[in-house]
């Protein structure tokens, strides 16, 4: 079994780690909301028209989900600083006053989203509204208190790293975690040529969920091994590193395959279908090394006779299997289901990268923040083994299996969509409509609609669950 | 002699081994980079008038008539402009008006299309359409909306808007989208102004003119396949 639980009291890290997860828990829960007024705009054309209409709910939608994700993440590293690198995390004092700027910018930006929506064809608009570029449509002003923040963040991760034990998870992050802010800037600027516009943005969105996100993944998963079921360090950071290899072997080129349509050279077609073919291999890796650890150390306890679980903490390890599985399934193979030009000619654009999308967020980073925030609640109240509540599994099984469902659904979709507004009709205006009025495609668009109020269901349990599950007699103190 | 560790349980080896992956992965982008960058900046009025094609032809594109053919030896459709030399090259000489003009100037298609790029952001245009297939899904794709057959001489949305251009059509549309429902599902008033309809209609034009190797793939060829129709 192992003993290596964690305390929060007394870390002031630890103690910023969790107003971090709680603001993203929030954030996680309107990405859902706004999710829902989305899906129900499919099913009901008029609802809420010209109040919010879909781009507005599907703008805070997205931007929420990756706002509580980059929330959950810098939660995350302040958490596991003080473990790995042995100290107190150096500058807590300007982090916090970083969260406090961070939070106040998202809500400004999220009521402006909401209240003013679109402005006039200017700058102005630009600066203060927004962007109006999928996923970092933040406004101009906004762009800059980011890069404030996550550079204020990055510098207390290298000054902990470089002050106190450098492990191989912390250099892994330190690199990471550089890139990961720096590639925010490629984002932030305007130009009149769409193609080099959207060149561009692909840098900010597939260099993060593709390459550096996925890194982070993995050095959590590192971090989560260790100090959950006791694997060892120096198998966990070999494997580590290999991951990172693969990740970004394949990842960085890997953004060949969104430049296959938006104006640039054919040899893209060659270069992402060869990279982004190899995508999926390091996420087996990782489903693998997370199986593989569990079994050999729970086989290890086994061997001692000894009838007890390796897991100190369920609830955040089933989280952390259901990112081994949910990476690979929905990052890997629904990635790969239409990542070839061949295939992605008809499919992009459509549904089908709905339903990647969809899956992807949340068996990638979704479940594994989850798992995090449940490492924190244990620590926070001084938890030796923490079990699961009843809530703990109608979340897990709600969350996930709603997802799923979704997936599902939108995969149904994407195929009506290709097979009718592309292949038949040749994506006119008119074909895209005789696509979505088809029969499959609004049965499918109902039971997305069904399975995203049971995610959302879910997400009910969870905020309950994450509330109270400390408190609960259930766990060994 | 002593039974040495092997490399391959080295966590050195694979550290260094993920840097110099990383780094080479990272070298080849931005070399690919500075190669495709050359190629995707966009062309001018000059490239137009010599015959030069662009994958971004210049703004004054809009002066031009921009058709999407089948090319033979690409082996898809690519974009021509002002028409077709009968092997799927441009020829560059055959003129369309666009709002009563076909001699727009350099800057006053710039400008046209700088405020259409604008507008096409500040009205949130990706979060229900997708331009060049990036976007979202809850309405058509726009990349080459253009030269859709709804908005064309005898099409459905243009005989709807009472206009006898499709570059009018599409204008009216834009300032009130929810007078001519197609569908239940409609767009709504997003608060265009009859300038910013204007740039909006030059920037899809510009976009129709972009070579996107044939995506979308058969676009309008096929009328009629569902339904009968």
């Amino acid at each position: 079994m192992a003993s290596n639980h964690l305390t929060g009291i007394g870390s002031e890290s630890k103690q910023l780690a969790t107003w971090y997860f709680t603001f993203a828990a929030i954030l996680f829960g309107a990405q859902l909301l706004f999710g829902l007024v989305a899906a129900i705009q499919y099913v009901m054309p008029g609802f809420l028209f010209e109040i919010l209409d879909f781009s507005v709910a599907r703008m805070i939608h997205i931007n929420a989900l990756v706002v509580w994700m980059v929330f959950a993440m810098f939660g995350a590293v302040y958490w596991l600083l003080p473990d790995e690198t042995g100290i107190e995390t150096v500058g807590i004092k300007i982090g916090k006053l970083l969260y406090w700027v961070f939070v106040a910018a998202i809500v400004v930006v999220v009521l402006v989203y909401i209240f003013v929506q679109v402005g006039p064809a200017d700058e102005t608009s630009i600066w203060f509204i927004h962007e109006g570029r999928e996923y970092i449509e933040a406004p101009r002003w906004a762009d800059f208190g980011i890069v404030v923040v996550a550079l204020g963040f990055v510098a207390n991760l290298f000054m902990t790293g470089m002050k106190g034990k450098r492990s191989g998870i912390v250099t892994v992050l330190m690199a990471d975690m550089i890139a990961f802010a720096g590639l925010y800037l490629t984002g932030m600027f305007f130009t009149d040529n769409i193609t080099v516009d959207q060149y561009w943005w692909w840098w900010v969105i597939h260099l993060w969920v593709e390459a550096t996100w996925e890194v982070y993944v993995g050095a959590l998963a590192a971090y989560g091994l260790i100090t959950m079921i006791g694997a060892h360090r120096k198998v966990v950071e070999m494997w580590l590193w290999i991951e990172v290899a693969m990740l970004f072997g394949s990842g960085i080129l890997g953004m060949g395959h969104h430049y296959f349509w938006i104006g640039t050279p054919e040899y893209w077609w060659e270069i992402g279908a060869l990279f982004s073919a190899l995508e999926p291999l390091p996420l087996v890796a990782m489903f693998i090394h997370v199986l593989y650890d569990w079994g050999k150390t729970q086989g290890g306890q086994d061997a001692t006779g000894q009838k007890l679980s390796v897991i100190s903490n369920k609830p955040a390890f089933t989280w952390f299997v259901l990112n081994a599985f949910g990476n690979f399934l929905g990052a890997g193979i629904w990635g790969f289901f239409h990542t070839l030009p061949q295939v992605n000619l008809y499919t992009h654009g459509t549904q089908f990268t709905s339903a990647h999308g969809h899956l992807a967020f949340f068996g990638a980073y979704a479940t594994i923040l989850i798992g995090m925030m449940y490492i924190a609640v244990q620590g926070v109240n001084g938890i030796k083994v923490m079990k699961s509540t009843k809530s703990s599994i109608w979340a897990t099984w709600m969350i996930a299996g709603g997802v799923m469902g979704m997936t599902v659904a939108l995969t149904i979709a994407g195929y009506v969509q290709v097979l009718v507004s592309r292949a038949q009709m040749g994506a006119t205006w008119a074909g895209y409509f005789d696509g979505q009025s088809g029969l499959w495609f609004a049965q499918a668009m109902d039971w997305r609609l069904i399975m995203g109020a049971v995610t959302f269901i879910g997400f009910l349990f969870l905020a309950k669950d994450l509330l109270s599950i400390g408190k609960s007699p259930i766990h060994e103190r | 002699m002593a039974n040495k560790v092997s490399v391959w349980t080295d966590n050195r080896f694979w550290q260094r081994s993920a840097a110099w992956v990383t780094g080479f992965a990272a070298v080849l982008l931005i070399w690919l980079t500075f190669d495709t960058s050359a190629q995707i900046s966009m062309g001018t009025d000059a490239d137009l008038q010599n015959g030069v094609t662009k994958r971004v032809p210049g703004p004054t594109v809009i002066n031009y008539k921009i058709t999407y053919e089948m090319s033979a030896k690409r082996g898809h459709e690519v974009p021509i402009i002002g028409g077709n030399d009968g092997s799927g090259m441009s020829l560059f000489q055959e003129k369309e008006k666009f709002f009563g003009r076909d001699d727009y100037s350099e800057e006053e298609a710039g400008a046209l299309l700088h405020l259409g790029k604008l507008g096409s952001q500040t009205k949130n245009c990706m979060n229900c359409h997708t331009l060049l297939g990036n976007g979202a899904y809850y309405a058509p794709d726009l990349t080459k909306s253009w030269l859709d057959p709804a908005w064309q001489d005898g099409g459905t949305m243009q005989a709807m808007t009472g206009k006898s251009t499709k570059e009018e059509a599409m204008a009216e549309f834009l300032q009130h989208p929810s007078t001519y429902p197609t569908h239940a599902r409609m767009m709504p008033d997003l608060g265009i102004t009859a300038e910013e309809a204007k740039g909006l209609v030059a920037f899809l034009k510009h976009m129709s003119s972009i070579d996107t190797n044939g995506f979308p793939r058969n676009f309008g060829k096929i009328q009629g396949a569902v339904n009968g129709k």
